[in-house]
């Protein structure tokens, strides 16, 4: 499902935080929103998945996401926060299920359907092994595994991810990320997602969205945003941006000279 | 399978307990006469006792109502203070330690100095009850943006001081009816049938809404963001279990009086043993807390023999230091 956001703009506490952003997410791509700290990029995230009140409109599929009822919402968008609150004594399985929240009434109770649904994402994340361990006894890969685990058992066609690498190493950042893209193009997911490493983002998304200062300021294809000129801009960082693999650029920090 | 285990032990211990609770006390009451007396009553069972008709009226008319008193406060307790700890995502919050027991303690002086005993008892307890949390929700939640765990007992602490201190105010005021009050204050589950008839359909109808949101309330422990991503509305379910974990309070403190610590102790063992599901902490609290309290209420009446200690006395005796322990293994989790 495409992701369309239309002059969409967001106050906290009577501040301006984002302001005018119109951006789309094509159904199957990935979409990686980047820009320096405090630009908006998660504030833009929970707008799309209604946890904000917004200016503007966010549309799912051609739906407005606010005209949505909260559990039509969440069959269609699921949602990673950056850190994400694990219950300690919550179990893998457990928390796995709770991903079917939105397909269980009121007053209801997870049917087999529910059951075997998670216990199917957890074999497909290699976690059936930790499906009985408390989520405090999980190291930093596997939590950041497990909580894609609970955002795939919603099967929602569009993931919203915030930061799924943060606080993770080199090779479990590329575990996640080989993940997602995976799961993106067996399943034709749309993913939405924050990322802070530039490199990376343009490694892996289709398209990336250039925050700044709470305006989207750039947004196209790897090469076209991430330019020396803009990132200088944006970033106050030098840098240099040279080719990396199949055609994608690779940011390089510039120390000054002399 | 596990969880089988655990009901039928609960369960078991809560019988055992009521069991002894029955035959324990000045006049000590055989096992099998007990057993053989309660299934007499049963529609279609004859059977002789063997107890005195004396012996059958302890049994009847002060043991039983007791026990039943003693299991159905200790389990509302218990329950609500599970309620409390899903709701404010806080393994510390209990009826007591919230001000929602000190808020029904005002309220229900109030009503008992200005009208005497009487029907309105419950309701003006839950109205204290559901007044004391909020403020100190409120006052935990101003004080600093969010609020930690131990921020919000702070706050409940302020608020029973302050609730107690305008409570002991109105007892000195009506001299004449301080000795009722402060016999009721210092929890008491010696109320008899009356008592029993009066908080069962308000601890029905807690009980029964605070377990039908298990499941809810495990969706909630991942935060509000989260849950609502997840299609619940975290605002409407924490309400509903807030209004019925005050109700439970109510029931508990107009029918035993200020008992504290049960709701923390009890749902904190229960994690221990069973797991930290609220699917799983809630009805297990309730049969825990029953079996609780009345070994709790058995402990008090026989310790200082004739004399009866307060059954709030015996559960701050065992209660305090397992706060504390509690209170250790939260903090050691936050840092």
């Amino acid at each position: 499902m495409t992701v369309e956001i239309t002059d969409v703009g967001v106050d906290l506490g009577g501040r301006p935080v984002l302001r005018g952003v119109t951006a789309t997410a094509r159904e199957g791509r990935w979409l990686a929103v980047i820009g320096p700290n405090g630009a908006g990029k998660s504030t833009l995230l929970k707008a799309v998945m209604g946890l904000l009140p917004c200016t503007g409109l966010i549309t799912v599929g051609g739906r407005p996401v606010r005209d949505l009822a909260p559990r039509d919402r969440a069959r269609v968008l699921a949602y990673a926060p950056q850190s994400p609150l694990l219950p300690p004594d919550m179990t893998v399985h457990e928390y796995a299920l709770l991903g079917r929240t939105p397909y269980i009434p009121y007053w209801g109770r997870e049917s087999a359907r529910d059951t075997e649904t998670a216990r199917a994402v957890l074999d497909r994340l290699d976690l059936t092994a930790l499906a009985a361990r408390p989520l405090e006894r999980l190291s930093g890969g596997e939590r950041q595994r497990v909580v894609l685990a609970r955002a795939l058992t919603q099967q929602a066609p569009v993931l919203l991810l915030d930061e799924p690498t943060t606080a993770l190493d080199l090779g479990h950042q590329q575990q996640v990320l080989e993940l997602v893209d995976r799961l993106r193009r067996d399943d034709g997911l749309t993913v939405v997602s924050t990322l802070h490493d530039l490199t990376v983002a343009a490694q892996y998304a289709d398209d990336l969205l250039l925050m700044s200062g709470g305006t989207a300021v750039a947004a196209g294809g790897p090469g076209e945003v991430l330019t020396e000129e803009l990132v200088t801009r944006h970033f106050g960082a030098r840098v240099t941006i040279g080719a990396g693999p199949a055609g994608r650029p690779v940011v390089h920090l510039r120390r000054p000279t002399g | 399978m596990r969880k089988g285990v655990a009901f039928a032990g609960a369960a078991v211990v809560l019988a055992a307990c009521m069991t002894a609770g029955l035959m324990v006390g000045a006049a000590g009451l055989p096992l099998k006469g007990v057993v053989l007396a309660l299934a007499d009553r049963l529609p279609f069972v004859e059977a002789h006792s063997g107890l005195t008709p004396l012996e059958t009226g302890v049994l009847f008319e002060l043991r039983l109502p007791r026990v039943l008193l003693g299991a159905m406060v200790g389990g509302l307790l218990a329950v609500a203070g599970a309620g409390y700890q899903g709701v404010f995502r806080n393994p510390l919050a209990d009826p007591y330690l919230l001000g929602a027991a000190a808020g029904a303690g005002l309220t229900v002086t109030l009503v008992i100095v200005a009208v005497g005993d009487g029907a309105a008892v419950p309701l003006a307890a839950f109205c204290g009850a559901a007044g004391g949390v909020l403020l100190a929700y409120g006052l935990g939640h101003t004080a600093t943006r969010g609020g930690g765990t131990a921020t919000l007992v702070l706050a409940g602490v302020a608020v029973t001081s302050f609730l107690t201190a305008i409570q002991t105010f109105l007892q000195q005021l009506k001299v004449e009816e301080l000795q009722r009050v402060y016999a009721w204050i210092l929890g008491d589950v010696g109320g008899g049938w009356e008592q029993v008839a009066m908080c069962a359909p308000y601890a029905a109808v807690a009980a029964a809404i605070l377990l039908l949101h298990g499941r809810l309330l495990d969706v909630l422990s991942v935060g509000d963001d989260e849950a609502s991503a997840l299609g619940v509305r975290a605002g409407r379910v924490r309400l509903v279990v807030l209004v019925a974990a005050s109700l439970a309070t109510a029931a508990a403190v107009s029918a035993g009086g200020l008992i504290g610590f049960v709701g923390v102790v009890v749902p904190h063992a229960v994690r221990r043993l069973a797991g930290g599901s609220y699917r799983v902490v809630l009805p297990l609290s309730l049969l825990a807390g029953g079996a609780f309290l009345v070994t709790a209420d058995l402990i008090a009446r026989t310790v200082l023999a004739p004399a009866e200690l307060p059954i709030g006395v015996v559960t701050a005796f065992v209660g305090a230091p397992f706060f504390v322990t509690i209170l250790r293994a939260t903090r050691k989790v936050e840092t």
